[in-house]
């Protein structure tokens, strides 16, 4: 009964499936391009067109702010995200492999797990001062505590067997350490480091928002005051494909460290 | 039958209790378990499942402790893992970031044998379990039975006079499995080791070893221990032969139809 559509169904997706992804990549964006110029060129909605944001792209970029912006945030988010994954890795791996060091701090991440790291702010302000400490304070505190527990939690995932036949080959701890632990348990810090950048983008922008003399967050808040919204999607969308870049590098990483993994 | 036939045992389980957990709950894994294996001895375990062969082996190797008794290697007392008892495990516990030549020099990096002749030993040992050609390959590219293979090169090239395999073949398919009998038995036959070898094969068993041993469970314990007397190197002839069908029959019918313990409830109450 349902022959007849299905078969048909199936020849289209399979001619679809046939594209390269980059290109769907690209219709897709193309499409929303399009929609998004529809509606606003409609005046459905008080937002600003593609054509609009392009020009103000490009003024920006024309004057070196964009530029001075990108990196005055991207410089704190690296700061503190560097930070926070130097400190965390061997913490995790402490609390991994020491049950003592666990049960000492894990309290203490799970409790600060709990606050959102940009309600440490005002607190970071007031003991901090105004310039970059607090900010970078604060995406070292949200990179640390997620990249923390994906490491800890990688360690005591770490096969028995693995452990044991390395001891029988004449491991002591000291060889075990580095030689199975750490590169058995890479999988999981990578992903925690990744979380962790993801966090630690995140945060930079909001932080910028509430306190900074520059970056995007602080840019759009300006633009805010001024209800210049061109600014603000310019912001945005720079905010959007840095943070898109980053990722993909993590991952590209990721991939290459961990490429003896079994995938399904 | 009787242990004391051995003089200068390479290995000797001395009266070996191994119980899990305390208190009411706790489990008698092994019971005074007391067997010697003469050097260069191939001996095959089996018996039910959680008849306490694995609990066995890995006290053996110094992984597990024991709850009485002692282990004697060598005439000296097992404590902890040691470079003269290779295991091979069930699950080939190959480290999966190394390559087949790096998981076979492992140990050899831990003794801090000089590269040059790390290299030599490794070749030689990956050559014997014929992966020379897959060397430099991860084992996520190996089958089954390259992985296992992969792992015994591992094992002999730290030079041990014992090797303690855990139902290593477990995971194979039959043809596999019966080309690694001969692979391993061939390997056996030109770097004479004492092997204790678990299985659940009761054909593997026979087909191997020297003697085999029968456990029993609840509690486990040495049930019978069955010589098999026939020629190395074994041969597929050998293994269609009456005298080998002979052979299994018993391993089979003292594995199979184990009776019951006639005083179970004594024998816990001793401990
Ligand atoms: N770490 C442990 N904690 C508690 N009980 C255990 C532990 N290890 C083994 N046991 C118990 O001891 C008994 C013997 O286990 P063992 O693994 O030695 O059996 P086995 O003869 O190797 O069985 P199989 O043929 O299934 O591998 C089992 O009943 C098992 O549940
Ligand atoms: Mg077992």
């Amino acid at each position: 009964m349902n022959t007849m559509p299905a078969g048909s169904q199936r020849a289209r997706s399979k001619s679809l499936a046939d594209w390269p992804p980059i290109i769907l990549n690209l219709v897709a964006f193309a499409f929303g391009v399009a929609v998004w110029w529809a509606i606003t060129a409609a005046k459905l909605v008080v937002l600003p067109g593609p054509v609009d944001v392009f020009q103000r792209g490009i003024e920006l970029i024309m004057s070196g702010q964009l530029l001075i912006d990108i990196l005055s945030s991207l410089r704190r988010v690296l700061t503190g995200f560097l930070l926070g994954v130097a400190l965390a890795i061997p913490v995790g791996f402490l609390m991994g492999w020491y049950r003592v060091a666990r049960a000492l701090i894990e309290p203490y991440i799970q409790f600060f797990r709990m606050i959102p790291p940009l309600a440490v702010i005002p607190l970071a302000i007031v003991t901090m001062g105004i310039d970059e400490a607090p900010k970078v304070f604060v995406i070292f505190l949200a990179s640390f505590l997620s990249c923390v527990v994906a490491t800890y939690q990688g360690v005591i995932s770490v096969d028995r067997t693995l452990i044991n036949a390395a001891r029988v080959l004449g491991a002591k701890d000291r060889v075990i350490f580095p030689r199975i632990i750490i590169p058995a348990s890479t999988p999981f810090i990578l992903v925690g480091v990744r979380i962790g950048l993801g966090s630690a983008w995140a945060t930079v922008v909001a932080a910028e928002l509430i306190a900074a003399q520059s970056g995007l967050g602080f840019r759009m808040q300006q633009a805010q005051l001024y209800y210049d919204l061109p600014t603000i999607f310019v912001s945005l969308i720079s905010i959007g494909i840095l943070g898109l870049l980053m990722d993909r590098l993590v991952q590209a990483a990721e991939r290459r460290l961990t490429q003896w993994q079994e995938r399904v | 039958m009787t242990p004391s036939q051995i003089t200068d045992p390479k290995i000797s389980f001395q009266n070996v209790s191994r119980r899990f957990g305390a208190g009411d709950s706790s489990f008698l894994a092994l019971d005074r378990l007391s067997l010697d294996i003469a050097d260069g001895e191939f001996v095959t375990v089996v018996g039910p499942s959680g008849c306490g062969k694995s609990t066995a082996m890995n006290i053996a190797a110094g992984l597990t402790d024991v709850s009485d008794g002692r282990v004697l290697v060598d005439g000296k007392s097992v404590d902890g893992p040691g470079p003269e008892r290779g295991v091979i495990f069930q699950q080939y516990a190959l480290f999966p970031w190394l390559t087949v030549r790096q998981n076979v020099e492992f140990g050899l990096r831990i003794k801090g044998m000089p590269a040059a002749e790390r290299r030599r030993v490794s070749d030689h040992f990956i050559n014997l379990v014929g992966l020379s050609d897959f060397a430099d390959a991860l084992p996520k590219t190996l089958s089954g039975g390259m992985k296992q293979r992969c792992a015994i090169a591992r094992a002999y090239a730290v030079n041990p006079s014992i090797l303690l395999m855990d139902e290593p073949f477990g995971a194979l398919d039959a043809l596999t499995r019966v080309n690694m009998q001969d692979q391993l038995l061939d390997t056996w036959t030109r770097e004479r080791r004492t092997v204790i070898f678990i299985t659940h094969d009761v054909d593997e068993a026979v087909y191997l070893a020297n003697r085999v041993i029968v456990m029993a469970a609840r509690p486990g314990r040495l049930h019978d221990i069955i010589p098999v007397d026939l020629p190395y190197p074994r041969t597929e002839e050998i293994r269609l032969s009456q005298k080998f069908a002979d052979i299994r029959n018993r391993v089979w019918h003292a594995v199979y139809h184990q009776k019951p313990q006639i005083e179970p409830s004594i024998q816990e109450e001793e401990h």
